[in-house]
């Protein structure tokens, strides 16, 4: 999370102190189900396969902590953990827990933590998690790193949060070392979706609501959905597309659009293109915009930098198209062409038109 | 007719008007221009340019907007280095009315909590001539991106927390209230909250102005507090800098390439056309089920 990060600080990670005895009890993995509107974000799901893997390897417990409404849908939420790994779920509910709002939902998380202390806490990355993270982490006094991109614990069981830094440009990994809990923001599509099964249940740990719906300064009056379902959901898309700077200006965009269109897929762009002003941030692909993991992804005329690769590692199958045969983007994509995007990409989509044209009118 | 008489009497000093608002900035490098050193894998500074944070530069049209609405006055505050003092001078010729910076050894180092209890500190420190009634930050920076510094500095201050504001609906200073937009997942909650609060502007909001000449005029001559972090109000300088920081830098390095090389398509000799259908061909031979996602109905 280093906001600047510092040098690897060898002398002090070094000298790395006994944890202070009030942290000595700080057990288990959690990880915060953010609910909104009823709907789980399923990166609660991601984080909940990868907080498995960091308990078992620390030989403690998984729990999910549910927050919302008395109603069917936080029940619904609270069974799922279950099936996602989760041994115990700590749950409050309270009708001023409905809409998510900054001033409970850190007074609940932070209790939950001083009554029953977790060694590491994670959240997603998301506008709630992020928003309700910094307030934890800053009322807890302890340390968050930001949009870990992986998660492992080291020898001395404490948990190491690797994330890009230096504007993308390096990868850092990141130790709370004498503090507790852990914490970590990780973002949608970071970490794979684990398979559920709906067989497993576990223990449920209920506790109250503390505050008064008077007390409580903000108030929601209104929740405007975007209703915009043909808004890009890149990070959820099968078949990823994008274009980058070797597209030389913002209309050789279209080249990567005809190409997604003809797969069924979905179209991005890399930082720069954003930067640029030749598409919207929501069609950025990398560290600070969409993490992706379809199975296809091409992308034409992309260099590579690492905060583009930590965005599109988890694709099953990786495709470059540069016309430098050195570009970082050949050292993490499966399949390579040197060649020009302007060319290519129009030839690419003309010959998938034409195979996949005669497959579906042969069926 | 005793208009005359008043003005001839002393003028009283003025009540400072309208609102008392402070942006929070950071002089980052322009990542654009960041160049790792291929053998040694150090990044390499020398030469690469400065600019305010761009997502600073919503925080402050959005506070400079308010403040031309409702009177008052805008402080610019940074830590960093003393050449972050460039980037305070340019909010000044953007329009922010004075410009503090702290700048400190003891600063060094610090991550997301030092340096929103840093901040924190100095935003108090300036409450004392007059309550705050806005503390403005970009969503997030563009070199450390963990948007977690003013929430730090939010909970620290006690201020209402407004995140991701797209859009201010309505300020009420006599109520002291506020009516925010602010984005969430799939929609954008409407909240009603009261100052002092914090709000973390969300990029594509507005538009930064153009400085004005007597605003760029005036930068360039207009004084920046230098504040050590004494002067800022620190009283305990182990929550400052590396010492304040419970998160450590372990390791940095740059990612390894892929065990296995990436498979190149043979291009010599072949035009466009066939090196698309080559390419196909290998994308099939990978991934057979491809084909049924591409030709699956959509919706």
């Amino acid at each position: 999370m280093a906001e600047a990060p510092k040098p690897p600080a060898a002398s002090r990670a070094g000298m790395k102190k006994e944890l202070p005895e009030r942290f000595r009890d700080y057990k288990d993995v959690w990880v915060f189900i953010e609910v909104e509107r009823g709907r789980v974000h399923p990166v609660s799901w991601e984080l909940m396969g990868e907080g498995r893997k960091l308990a078992d390897k620390l030989g403690c417990q998984l729990a999910a902590v549910v927050i919302g409404p008395k109603a069917e849908t936080t029940k619904r939420a609270i069974k799922q953990t279950y099936h996602y790994g989760a041994d115990v779920c700590y749950i409050v509910e309270h009708a001023a827990l409905t809409d998510y709002r900054n001033e409970p939902y850190t007074q609940v998380l932070t209790n939950l933590v001083d009554t029953h202390k977790p060694e590491i806490l994670l959240l997603g990355a998301t506008p709630l998690g992020r928003d309700l993270a910094g307030s934890v982490a800053t009322t807890l006094q302890t340390g968050l790193t930001a949009d870990a991109t992986e998660l492992a614990i080291d020898d001395d069981m404490c948990l190491g949060a690797t994330r890009p830094t230096f504007g993308g440009t390096l990868l850092c990994t990141i130790y709370s070392l004498n503090h507790r809990p852990q914490m970590a923001t990780v973002r949608p599509r970071v970490m794979a979706m684990p398979t559920p099964d709906p067989s497993l249940s576990g223990r449920m740990v209920w506790d109250s609501f503390k505050m008064k719906e008077a007390d409580i300064i903000t108030k929601v009056l209104e929740f405007v959905s975007d209703n915009t379902s043909k808004d890009a959901n890149l990070a959820y898309a099968d078949i990823v597309v994008a274009g980058g700077m070797g597209l030389r200006n913002e209309g050789n965009l279209r080249l990567v659009r005809n190409l997604a269109q003809v797969l069924g897929g979905e179209w991005g762009c890399s930082r720069p293109v954003v930067q640029k002003g030749w598409a919207t941030a929501d069609r950025q692909i990398g560290q600070t915009g969409n993490t992706i993991r379809p199975r296809l992804y091409i992308a034409a005329g992309i260099s590579g930098a690492i905060q583009h690769r930590v965005g599109v590692e988890g694709a099953d199958l990786i495709v470059a198209i540069n016309t430098d045969p050195n570009a970082r983007i050949f050292d993490f994509a499966h399949l390579g062409v040197v060649a020009d995007a302007l060319t290519l990409l129009p030839a690419l989509t003309e010959a998938f038109a034409r195979r996949l044209g005669a497959r579906a009118l042969a069926s | 007719m005793d208009e005359p008489i008043i003005e001839a009497l002393e003028p009283p000093k003025p009540e400072p008007k309208g609102l008392n608002i402070v942006v929070c900035i950071k002089q980052v490098p322009d990542s654009a221009q960041i160049r790792v050193h291929p053998v040694t894998n150090t990044i390499m500074r020398q030469g690469v340019p400065t600019i305010i944070n761009p997502y600073d530069l919503f925080a402050l049209e959005e506070a400079l907007r308010l403040r031309d609405q409702y009177d008052g006055q805008v402080t610019v505050l940074s830590m960093g280095p003393p050449m972050a003092e460039d980037a305070l001078r340019r909010a000044l010729g953007l329009g922010a009315d004075r410009a503090v910076l702290i700048t400190d050894r003891r600063f060094a180092g610090s991550d997301t909590l030092a340096t929103s209890f840093a901040l924190a500190t100095a935003l108090g420190k300036i409450a004392e001539e007059r309550p705050i009634d806005i503390v403005f930050t970009g969503k997030q920076t563009i070199d450390g991106d963990t948007a977690q510094v003013g929430p730090g500095i939010a909970r620290r201050m006690g201020l209402n927390q407004l995140t991701y504001v797209s859009a201010i609906d309505s300020l009420d200073l006599g109520q002291k209230a506020i009516v925010v937009r602010r984005r969430s997942e799939g929609g954008v909650q409407v909240l009603r909250s009261r100052l002092p609060c914090l709000i973390t502007m969300l990029e594509d909001t507005n538009t930064i102005r153009r400085g004005s000449i007597q605003d760029l005029l005036r930068a360039a001559r207009a004084p920046v507090a230098i504040w050590s972090a004494e002067d800022a109000g620190v009283a305990d300088p182990m929550k400052c800098g590396l010492r304040g920081s419970p998160t450590v830098v372990k390791r940095v390095f740059a990612p390894s390439p892929r065990a296995e090389k990436a498979e190149m398509v043979t291009i010599e000799g072949k035009a466009p056309a066939q090196i698309g259908d080559a390419l196909i061909d290998l994308l099939f031979a990978r991934d057979p089920k491809l084909e049924a996602v591409m030709t699956a109905p959509r919706p």
